[in-house]
């Protein structure tokens, strides 16, 4: 008989071997989906998780991307890991994306074709600021009405989609693009395109930004009166609001700061990676930083390396589509499945596995 | 713009159609919620269900082996929910939107191959001479099978819930963990239990979508119908009835604007389709801005993790 018996605090060696083991699991199933598929499984794990980095013909292409799509994930993550931690589920961050990009944009396009130096530091601004008005329509409905920002958040998302397509088909639409939808190239337009900072090396001001925001977090989480709240309200909410924590403002700030950290994300994408405004420019990264951030730990240094993780995945996947022809679905349906496996395995670091038949109270 | 072209008897017997798969979702979640687990993956387990459902129907040319197919691919995948929340004690609200994560990829993966196809046809029940009454006939008696069934199955759980000993335990479980599980009760084995039904009822009503509402097979075809539908078990405070009300007014919402679509009413055609989940918020704010009302019904353990002590 196996029986679990609750740690007193969570084991800090498991906090850190579980993602690992996670990993190694995913990549089991993964292998045994690949195999169903009629693939080489081993060949197809090593197309996803090394030949991206390390295979001659592609790294040179595949090194780059992996900091241009990692910069989002982690971006967007790191925001979302601070309300995570304090039992406030910001689940829309695809919306606040694309409301980030919209603004920024919008203030590229408003004012094109001007060439000014501010340009570009006031679309970065006009992004923070759009994501953020977006999330905090769940936070203001969650803190005047008590409702669930979970639902309100995710249902938002769809709303954002619509905004994005009237757009794209109307007011951002391209004059000079021949009746397409989607506007005018933001990386030919040199005052707001958010160029690579190092040739060929993927990063841009999106990566440098997500970079900040790691180092921002950790030292709020660790030296930051704000941190010890935020981890004081998910630990034991009525601790914290014996110690003076105002859960709205908590609220108001978790939501705020990850809507804030989407909407720069897009921002980011939309001029440069992306290029412009269009339908279904978004890529879901905002349903994928939450996988990145329960990898991470809800930890600034893990959700970086957990969202470099994830990037690979994105672009093995790519390459495992070109070179395999493995479906783009699969890769979606193995993102899940991590999240799964780590869930799961968490288990390990929340209980001890005791053996043995059970004693009758 | 001719808003003349809009039949009221058609309109109202398209809102049940549209109304159908989320009431069939609503239902499954609010009997799971009801024994105190909040599972988000509403949406994945539609979306699984109404690729297994499609691609058994095809496959076979049988819709009602394509609907059994859905109902178990859908509780196939509430129960690896179940067994991470129930078993391994994870946070269900993570597990829950793993499993949408999960089902979206998932069903996409499987569909490769089904787009652009048509699915067999479902034969209707001749009701005979109460599909020819005039107005009523058509809104009421001109439906396919899974309407009525979704109908019965509000019944059904109302009376389960309110009438009968399992849906008394069942209600306990969700109202105090602890304390069922004191009285001898199987906290773990009845969640799964109300898992693996409200993982059927989803699927079941992804399966509609796919092989009666559209019918097609297109990724991510749910678009927010399990969200939509978990809002609803929050509009209708946990009672079975009101689930009932909550659906078939977004299916109201949903083929109303769909028709002022079609009549060209000079609203912008993104606004009218944003309208559907604009409206759900709304609902959700109204009804949880009325603080008795909504903290009333709601199962006290709902989304509490159960870890026996010994």
């Amino acid at each position: 008989m196996i029986r679990l018996e609750k740690r007193p605090q969570p084991s800090r060696i498991w906090t850190v071997a579980t993602p690992v083991l996670a990993v190694a699991l995913t990549m089991v199933a993964g292998g045994l989906m690949f195999a169903a598929l009629g693939k080489d499984p081993v060949v197809a794990i090593r197309t996803i998780f090394w030949d991206p980095l390390f295979n001659e013909q592609f790294a040179s292409y595949s090194r780059p991307q992996l900091l241009v799509k990692a910069g989002p994930l982690i971006l967007i993550a790191t925001g979302l890991s601070l309300g995570f931690r304090a039992g406030i589920w910001n689940i829309g961050a695809e919306g606040q994306y694309i409301m980030g990009a919209l603004a920024g944009a919008g203030v590229a396009l408003a004012l094109y074709p001007l060439d000014a130096w501010f340009l570009f530091p006031l679309m970065v601004l006009a992004g923070a600021l759009g994501g953020w008005a977006w999330a905090m329509i769940p936070a203001i409905l969650k803190t005047r009405f008590r409702t669930n920002e979970i639902l309100v958040s995710l249902l938002l998302v769809y709303v954002a989609e619509q905004v994005l397509a009237a757009m794209a088909l109307g007011l951002m639409k391209n004059p000079e693009g021949g009746g397409f939808p989607g506007s005018r190239n933001l990386q030919h337009y040199p005052a707001a395109a958010n160029t690579e900072l190092i040739a060929g090396t993927g990063m841009h001001w999106g990566v440098a930004a997500a970079f900040i925001a790691v180092i921002a977090a950790y030292v709020m989480l660790t030296r930051h009166m704000l941190g010890f709240q935020i981890r004081l309200a998910g630990q034991s909410p009525r601790a914290a609001r014996f110690a003076g924590v105002n859960p709205n403002a908590l609220v108001l700030i978790c939501l705020g700061l990850s809507g804030a950290l989407a909407g720069l994300a897009g921002m980011f994408e939309v001029s440069g990676p992306a290029g412009r405004v269009n339908i279904g420019f978004n890529q879901g990264y905002g349903f994928t930083a939450i996988i990145v951030a329960f990898l991470g730990r809800l930890h600034p240094v893990g959700i970086l390396l957990a969202g470099l993780l994830m990037a690979l995945t994105y672009i093995g996947g790519e390459l495992a589509q070109f070179m395999l022809g493995i479906p783009a679905a699969a890769i979606q349906a193995f993102q899940g499945m991590l999240l799964f496996f780590l869930l799961g395995v968490d288990v390990l670091s929340n209980y001890h596995i005791r053996l043995g038949r059970r004693r009758v109270a | 713009m001719d808003l003349s072209a809009i039949n009221p008897a058609v309109l109202a017997a398209s809102l049940m159609v549209a109304a159908t798969p989320i009431l069939l979702a609503a239902i499954g979640e609010l009997v799971v919620e009801k024994s105190g687990v909040l599972n988000l993956g509403v949406e994945g387990m539609m979306i699984t269900g109404a690729i297994c459902g499609f691609a058994i129907a095809v496959e076979t040319g049988s819709p009602v082996l394509g609907f059994l197919a859905a109902m178990l691919g859908g509780a196939a995948l509430s129960l690896v929910f179940g067994f991470l929340t129930q078993v391994l004690m994870s946070n269900q609200v993570a597990t829950g939107l793993a499993l949408t994560l999960f089902g979206l990829g998932f069903s996409a993966l499987i569909g490769q191959g089904y787009v652009g196809i048509k699915p067999p046809a479902m034969a209707k029940p001749d009701l005979g001479p109460l599909a020819d009454i005039p107005v009523l006939g058509r809104i009421l008696f001109s439906h396919d099978l899974i309407v009525y069934l979704s109908l019965g199955l509000v019944v059904a759980v109302w009376v389960f819930l309110r009438f009968t000993r399992p849906g008394l335990i069942l209600r306990a479980v969700g109202e105090n963990h602890d304390a069922a599980h004191a009285l001898g009760y199987h906290v773990v084995r009845i969640r799964l239990a109300a898992i693996a039904f409200g993982g059927a009822c989803a699927g079941l009503g992804g399966a509609y979508l796919s092989l009666i509402r559209v019918p097609q097979w297109t990724e991510g075809m749910t678009a927010g119908a399990g969200w939509i539908a978990l809002a609803i078990v929050v509009f209708a405070s946990w009672r079975a009835g009101r689930v009932l009300l909550g659906a078939y007014l977004f299916g109201g919402v949903a083929v109303l604007q769909l028709n002022l679509q079609a009549a060209g009413v000079a609203v912008p055609v993104e606004l009218l389709s944003a309208s559907p989940y604009l409206v759900t918020i709304l609902v959700l704010v109204i009804m949880s801005a009325d603080r008795g009302r909504a903290a009333l019904n709601a199962p006290a353990s709902l989304g509490r993790v159960f870890h026996a002590s010994n």
